[in-house]
């Protein structure tokens, strides 16, 4: 995983809450054996209607989702963070992330910024005010900065280990198996009654 | 110190606790009892391991299965939907090479994952079982703690059988009645359709759920499965139902439950697993589940429900701004109008299954419905069972017989219209009566409506064609 610190890109304002993982990447997207390529089943359904954020300059060259509450809601599809990546994006800020999709999102390196909910009113009113202001989202400092004559800065949260392993670019399996002996370990002291598969 | 079922369960599964500092406090590692696979989520996962030079540590504790893809008819002809075919393919090579044992299409074992592993027995009390898919909190129901992960995390239990992880908060949902029973009509799918409307979506967010209370203790396994497998439509990862005499009976005699001493010892064991008298738990919700009716969703998230004796709610009188955008948008999608009484709406399409509602117990009840009467003129009624073995036990109780001579079609095992991975899809505009979990926007299919609603509702409403419950049947 590549290292995160600080990412400044435009900022697209999506007024919806309960956005579910079923309208980031439809199932139709996830019959693909392959790790990259989902950019066109991102918001799929609704790319399709001309007046969504995304079909608007300067919105579809944004890098940073600004969106309603509980976001990322329903199936566990890690496709959800792979469509939001390969289409560009880099950070997704909401007042509630759904608990599956933020750990993907910790595993992929799609920051999830959790903003107090009135902060993410006041960033949708000015990206809409002022389209293509940009965002600069700062990991060490835990903020979300515009650029441009408002310069609003909004404070986000991010559990601190997550927080740790995006700044140093650490790949989980590799952290895990620092401790194998205590795998080994656990695994021999397991009563032999506890099922298997074969 | 008095334990919750849940604290137990992950205290019994600690490889390490994590290092508090002021700096950084590490998430616990988790030893994972029962790893279950398909081929949706898995493919990358295992491209992960090849590409490190890993082997999966433990293919004796991991179990794959084709669901999410199978077509539900033709099942002996090779799958016509070329990159669905590929999906499945991949899975059978990946398991070949990794060692991991499968059951796929047309296997007398074969059916959706969280149907087969507990009526295999693998499914126990006590355990920790993960598997990529959002439902894996159906197994919960035995007093295992179970959740669904990503792909990355799949990789990570393939490689070392742990997960990291941040200790849940509990949530102790109680669901009581003067008698323990519940109102007739009233199925285990409506009350968690009610504690849904009740918490929201949100509403269970980093909570593991224990479900308890008389109503609770009296359900059987098949209707606690159905409870705890939509604890993620509230945002909870894992629901939970200590395990009783009803659990154990249940998996007496499973090809893999414990047998001779060990059962006797383990059964011993599971006593163990239930919340300590004075226990805490971090919230409580109260369900009066006399109160409670047949439910239905009318909107796109499956907190939007209400009695079926309700009508389609006035977005205007909801206070919060962001839930009456969404309810506008809901019902503008749905197509449906404010003030609608919700038996009027009609359906196009009834489908019976999917891992909510896809086992014997849940046919059972829709075939007493509709035995001996017609599916409505023009309306199309999907029966599909969970597995292939709820199929067998189906057709030998003459199951398929009642519904194809109501007009239903009866098909083999998976998840089909759940989520139209398969053949088995809404057309645009088209509305359904789904005995599902998820009424998002096109999940049954693009443009599709989706109604949520037990099996007795289900099958109502396939007699009469509009939303009903089995007392509005002559």
């Amino acid at each position: 995983m590549e290292p995160f610190s600080t990412h400044t890109g435009i900022g697209v304002p999506l007024r919806r809450s309960n956005v579910d993982t079923d309208q980031i990447i439809p199932a139709v997207y996830l019959k693909r054996v392959t790790r990259t390529g989902f950019e066109d089943g991102l918001f799929s359904a609704w790319r399709q209607d001309e007046h969504f954020v995304l079909n608007a300059e300067p919105f579809r060259r944004g890098s940073v989702l600004v969106a309603g509450p509980d976001f990322g809601t329903g199936s566990s599809r890690e496709h959800a963070v792979w469509a939001l990546m390969d289409y560009g994006f880099r950070v997704v800020i909401s007042s509630r992330f759904a608990d599956i999709f933020r750990g993907n999102c910790a595993k992929q390196g799609l920051l999830a910024a959790q903003v107090a909910q009135p902060d993410v009113e006041l960033l949708w009113k000015l990206l809409e005010n002022e389209p293509g202001t940009e965002i600069t989202v700062d990991l060490r400092e835990k903020t979300a900065r515009t650029n441009g004559a408002s310069g609003l800065t909004v404070a986000f949260e991010i559990d601190d280990y997550t927080r740790w392993r995006l700044l140093e670019g650490l790949d989980d399996i590799g952290l895990t198996l620092r401790h194998a002996e205590l795998i080994d370990q656990f695994e021999a002291a397991r009563p032999a009654r506890l099922p298997r598969t074969v | 110190m008095a334990k919750t079922l849940a604290e137990k369960v992950w205290e019994s599964h600690l490889v390490r606790v994590g290092e508090d500092s002021a700096e950084l406090s590490e998430p616990d590692l988790l030893y994972i009892d029962l790893h279950l696979v398909h081929e949706v989520t898995s493919p990358q996962a295992f491209e992960g391991l090849r590409l490190a030079g890993r082997r999966v540590r433990r293919p004796d504790l991991t179990l794959a299965t084709e669901d999410h893809n199978v077509p539900t008819k033709d099942v002996e002809l090779p799958i016509a939907d070329e990159v669905s075919r590929t999906q499945v393919e991949t899975l059978r090579r990946n398991c070949a090479e990794f060692g991991v044992p499968l059951y796929p299409m047309n296997h007398a074992e074969q059916g959706i994952v969280h149907v087969v592993g507990p009526q295999l027995g693998l499914t126990q009390p006590g355990l920790t079982v993960v598997c990529g898919d959002s439902h894996t909190s159906t197994h919960g129901a035995f007093g295992a703690m179970a959740f669904g992960i990503g792909t990355s995390e799949v990789e990570h239990v393939l490689a070392t059988q742990t997960l990291p992880l941040r200790r849940f908060k509990t949530m102790a949902i109680n669901v009581t009645s003067a008698d323990g029973t519940l109102r007739p009509g009233v199925t285990s799918k409506d009350v968690v359709l009610a504690i849904i409307a009740e918490i929201g979506t949100g509403g269970g967010q980093g909570y593991v759920l224990e479900y308890r209370g008389n109503v609770i203790e009296n359900l059987s396994m098949e209707a606690r499965m159905t409870i705890c497998n939509m604890s993620i439509e509230a945002g909870a990862r894992a629901g939970m139902i200590a395990p009783d005499e009803t659990t154990f009976e249940y998996l007496k005699g499973r090809g893999h439950a414990p047998k001779g001493a060990e059962w006797g010892e383990a059964v011993a064991t599971w006593r163990q697993l239930r919340s300590d008298d004075d226990a805490e738990f971090d919230a409580e919700v109260d369900i009066d589940a006399d109160a409670l009716t047949p439910f239905v969703t009318w909107g796109t998230n499956p907190s939007q429900g209400l009695p079926l004796s309700e009508r389609v709610p006035d977005p205007a009188t909801i206070a919060d701004e962001n839930e009456r955008i969404a309810a506008e948008r809901a019902l503008a999608y749905m197509g449906l109008t404010a003030g609608t009484p919700l038996r009027e709406v009609s359906v196009d399409t009834v489908f019976v299954g999917s891992c909510t509602n896809g086992r014997i117990e849940d046919l059972r009840a829709a075939a007493e419905v509709i035995k001996g009467r017609k599916v409505a003129d023009g309306l199309r009624m999907l029966v599909v069972p969970g597995s292939m073995r709820v199929r067998f036990q189906a057709e030998s109780e003459g199951l398929d017989a009642i519904f194809t001579a109501a007009g239903a079609q009866w098909r083999s095992a998976g998840c089909s219209m759940c989520l139209g991975m398969n053949p088995d899809q809404l057309a645009p505009g088209e509305r359904s009566a789904s005995t599902s979990n998820r009424n998002f926007e096109g999940r049954q299919g693009k443009g599709g409506r989706t109604h949520l609603v037990s099996p007795l509702v289900a099958a109502a409403t396939a007699v009469r064609g509009t939303l009903s419950s089995p007392e509005d049947l002559d």
